[in-house]
């Protein structure tokens, strides 16, 4: 690396302007030699010429050669776009001692040749004008020095589930000590009200016991449980933090990266299928809590009714987990129900978490044993009714289309299959009705094979609902600055390329809170936001790109109206109260500058004078 | 890639016959992570297009404050694309929910100015849209040839206009009212009213109008001192109003009497303290 150039703003400035034939790719349809000739006749050009590929060895090394030989100060390279080649001309600036912001590029091919291919004189025009733009940018340019700042080698994880307690204990693992922060008392998140899991058919509770303990027992984990958030200030790297428990002093912490997973609650059907209306109409968690209690009333036929307020019925979007597992307690149901029978009394005493206390209450149950009885022409008690052994249960499922993806899945559902589960289509014009025929619970659906209206008396309705996002995961994102999606859930800042990273630097997230999601998923993602949030703490420091917004104090009124707009909370109010900027939280997008009513606000590398001088050369006439 | 290219060679072959008739100048913002992006990739695939635009890249499309587009209608531009993200895909999340709010302000503006607004062109394109993009800038282009060049250059009092719409907005109160409005919208003011959007737009435009109105006195009486009966004249804006715009300018101390002692006072901008 040679020695590094000094470069005062004040100076004169010395542009060197490198031509791109890429190729034909410019070449075959802009006259790039004469471009390059015009480059020369441009205010404080000093050297220009043409290469046959810049972005070869040679024409980079025809960059580092002009900057010695010629003192240049401010490079252009006229070529293809900045977004796959700036970095690379950049760190050329770099390698011969030039700061790297006092480069330009300027596109002639995605932006001029390859657009007008049959316009060669007009194109080659433009290239000119374009060039012309370029130089009047680089005279204006400044060198600027990009900020490095530390970062805390601690994090924070926000929800004690399967995602929180896995992604705090692989930080953990890695030597990062970790607060991890559960509102409730207990740690283990949705799976404590879960009966047994997809696809191991394994107990909820004997399969994360593990992780619980492990969790509790780790020397780098400080557990926060029956506590939230209650305030996050700061940035990557240097988060102050306070945590709040009832009753309890307020912790305060310094970490370096934040990591979400809340998780999600279960759809509340609230006026869909007779839930709350009719006894015995449930979701499927409750069903879930009913069969791990082993408080199942008696039943012998059990409808399910999947996508009760997915898809477009109340939420817009396919829950992914339910069809699982509606499969796996149709397979349940069938294979254990026994097991899983309760005892009549034992209800409402039992079950104090989900209100099926009040859906099931005794008479009902009475009800149905008497008439049981009578449907058999016994007299007397139910207790004497023999309701069949498991294989006698019929548990049809209700569905617009079944979700069983994946190798796994598709095999439980052909098992389900086998077990003579009855799957049934229905259609969006002819959704299921439940309502009670005198004192019988029914279901109503149209057979599309048949084409029928048909009636299935039951005895439970069993409603698959969506994974929703809780209900104050907006207070969350308020206080972390980080977006949710339209449905409420966490926003991830790229679907496909950053899944678990969000928009803001240091802050991830993960498990249901971003979405449905099974526990195979939240696990994965968790131990992918643990390992994103790793790299911070790891390196110890991040560099931020000097494109930031820097506040002029004379200028400044204090009005606050920057601060509101900036959507990473990369401005505050300083001890004088004005504007300043947290340098390493801003990302460059230059709102607060287009907003301050005072015009205090201008962005490295993009003020006003470049800007202005950039658009208004575009407008001279060609000189 | 292939087709598009064999359809920019049966494209016309040759230049159009009057080779040197009047080509307008548009100037192109395109925010980085979408429409420049869409720009890449129509070169990429080969989408032709008229070569007028001349683009500038901007982080995003919320970097692009009035006055820029405002200076840039005053030193005679025929036309102004600007480029984002579509809203909710801004790279910055809300940015170009801004960008939105702001180009409503400029076309309020010209308009007052008397420049046509259609000269001035918000759209979203995404870094997957190259030919969306090639087709955009076709039509504008028509747009605008039919717009004919910018007057601006040739008439002097329209110039004028043009710079008292630029200084409007750069004040304090137009800049507050638009960095506000969407919060005003969300959240409501500070008293827990929301503000609904049309009552919001209205007030928004009445107070452009009082702005253009006392940016254009100030720019008029930079030129010469002129009485209010002149400057209402030339606005064509009555006196009355106009004498209110002055009592305020001189509440700010960026306009002053002259000549006190002849019969009809006289007004002059103060170019240097005030606002700026
Ligand atoms: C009926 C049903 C059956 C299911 N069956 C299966 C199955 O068989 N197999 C399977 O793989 N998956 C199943 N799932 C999915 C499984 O429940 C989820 O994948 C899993 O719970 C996701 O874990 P999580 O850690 O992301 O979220 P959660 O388990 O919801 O945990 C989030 C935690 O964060 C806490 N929290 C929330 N907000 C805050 C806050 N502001 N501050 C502090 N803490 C907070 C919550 O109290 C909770 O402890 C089922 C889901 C349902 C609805
Ligand atoms: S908007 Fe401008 S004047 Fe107001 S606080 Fe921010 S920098 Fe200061
Ligand atoms: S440039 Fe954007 S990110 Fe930076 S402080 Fe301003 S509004 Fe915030
Ligand atoms: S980044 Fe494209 S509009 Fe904001």
């Amino acid at each position: 690396m040679a020695d590094t150039i000094k470069v005062d703003p004040k100076d004169k400035p010395r542009i060197g302007v490198f031509v791109c034939h890429c190729g034909t790719n410019i070449g075959g349809f802009v006259d790039v030699k004469s471009v390059a000739e015009y480059a020369k006749t441009l205010p404080d050009v000093i050297y220009a010429t043409d290469n046959l590929y810049t972005c070869a060895e040679d024409g980079l090394v025809s960059i580092r050669e002009g900057i010695r030989k010629h003192n240049l100060n401010r490079i252009i390279v006229a070529s293809c776009t900045p977004r796959t080649h700036a970095p690379l001309f950049q760190a050329t600036c770099e390698s011969a001692g030039l700061n790297k912001y006092l480069f330009t590029f300027v596109n002639i091919r995605e932006h001029c040749s390859w657009v007008h291919m049959k316009e060669r004189e007009k194109g080659t025009t433009k290239a000119r004008d374009l060039i012309r733009m370029g130089v009047a940018r680089a005279r204006l340019l400044i060198p600027q020095e990009e900020q490095r700042v530390d970062v805390e080698p601690s994090g924070v994880v926000i929800g004690g589930g399967v995602a929180g307690m896995t992604a705090a204990l692989s930080l953990a693992d890695m030597g990062f000590p970790v607060h991890l922060v559960e509102r409730e008392a207990e740690l283990g998140g949705f799976v404590k009200n879960l009966n047994n899991l997809y696809v191991t058919e394994k107990s909820a509770t004997d399969t994360i016991k593990p992780l619980i303990e492990k969790t509790k027992a780790h020397k780098n984990v400080k557990l926060h449980l029956g506590s939230q958030m209650k305030s996050v200030e700061g940035f990557i790297g240097n988060y102050e933090i306070v945590i709040g428990a009832k009753g309890a002093e307020d912790i305060k912490a310094k970490v370096g990266t934040i990591i979400v997973a809340t998780g999600a609650l279960e759809y509340v059907p609230e006026g869909l299928y007779g839930y709350n209306q009719y006894p015995n109409v449930v979701t499927l968690t409750e069903f879930e809590i009913l069969c791990k209690k082993k408080a199942l009333p008696k039943m012998k036929n059990v409808a399910i009714i999947q996508c009760a307020g997915s898809r477009g019925q109340v939420k817009t979007y396919c829950s992914r987990v339910c069809c699982n597992v509606a499969i796996k307690n149709a397979i349940n149901i069938v294979d254990n129900y026994d097991n899983m029978l309760g005892l009549a009394e034992q209800l409402g005493t039992v079950i104090e978490k989900v209100p099926v206390e009040q859906k099931v209450p005794e008479e009902i149950i009475e009800r149905r044993r008497r008439r049981r009885g009578r449907e058999r022409g016994e007299e007397g008690e139910a207790d004497e009714v023999k309701l069949g052994p498991s294989e006698k249960i019929e548990v049809t499922v209700f569905n617009r289309d079944i979700m069983a993806y994946g190798v796994e899945h598709e095999l439980t559902y052909n098992k389900a299959r086998e077990k003579r589960v009855k799957f049934v289509r229905y259609t969006t014009d002819h959704l299921p009705r439940v309502y009670m025929e005198g004192n019988q619970l029914t279901v109503g659906y149209f057979h599309e094979t048949l084409k029928l209206e048909r009636t299935m008396p039951v005895d439970m309705v069993i409603l698959s609902t969506p994974l929703v996002a809780q209900p104050d995961a907006g207070d969350l994102s308020q206080m972390l600055k980080v977006p949710l999606g339209q449905e409420g859930f966490f926003l991830e800042a790229h679907v496909k390329l950053r899944p678990v990273d969000f928009a803001t630097d240091g802050i991830f997230v993960c498990g249901t809170c971003r979405g449905p999601a099974d526990i195979t998923e939240a696990v994965t993602q968790a131990s992918a936001a643990a390992s994103r949030a790793a790299i911070p703490m790891a390196k110890g420091y991040v560099q931020a790109e000097a494109l930031t917004s820097v506040v002029d104090e004379n200028k400044c009124s204090g009005c606050g109206t920057c601060i509101q707009v900036c959507p990473y909370g990369a401005l505050r109010k300083s001890e004088k109260g004005l504007a300043e900027v947290i340098v390493a939280a801003c990302k460059g997008c230059g709102c607060c500058g287009a907003t301050c009513p005072e015009g205090a606000i201008t962005m490295t590398n993009y003020t006003d004078a470049q800007l202005l001088a950039e658009a208004k050369a575009a407008l001279q006439e060609e000189v | 890639m292939a087709e598009n290219v064999q359809h920019a060679i049966a494209q016309k072959k040759d230049e159009p016959a009057g080779a040197n008739e009047w080509e307008p100048k548009i100037i192109g913002f395109l925010c980085n992570w979408c429409s420049y992006a869409g720009a890449d990739l129509c070169g990429v695939s080969r989408y032709q297009y008229p070569t007028n635009v001349r683009a500038v890249r901007v982080m995003c499309s919320t970097r692009i404050s009035p006055h820029i587009v405002l200076e840039l209608f005053t030193a005679g531009a025929d036309g102004i694309l600007v480029g984002g993200c579509h809203l909710n895909d801004c790279h910055y999340i809300t940015g170009n929910f801004y960008t939105e709010k702001r180009l409503r302000l400029m076309k309020k503006l010209l308009e007052d100015a008397g420049i046509e607004p259609q000269r001035l062109r918000l759209e979203w394109v995404s870094a997957s849209e190259g030919e969306k993009f090639s087709k955009i800038v076709t039509e504008f282009t028509e747009q605008v040839k039919k717009l004919g060049p910018s007057k601006v250059k040739k008439d002097a009092a329209l110039k004028t206009r043009a710079s008292a719409a630029d200084g409007a907005s750069q004040t304090f109160r137009l800049r507050a009212l638009v960095g506000k409005e969407l919060g005003l919208e969300k959240t409501g003011n500070v008293y827990g009213q929301k503000l609904d959007q049309t009552e919001l737009e209205k007030l928004i435009d009445a107070a452009t109008k009082d702005e253009f109105e006392r940016s254009l006195i100030l720019e008029l009486s930079k030129q010469k001192a002129r009485s209010v009966k002149e400057l209402g004249q030339i606005m064509d804006v009555p006196t009355d109003k106009v004498l209110r715009h002055i009592v305020v300018l001189r509440q700010k101390n960026m306009i002053a009497m002259e000549h006190p002692d002849g019969l009809t006072p006289t007004y002059k901008a103060i170019e240097i303290g005030g606002e700026q």
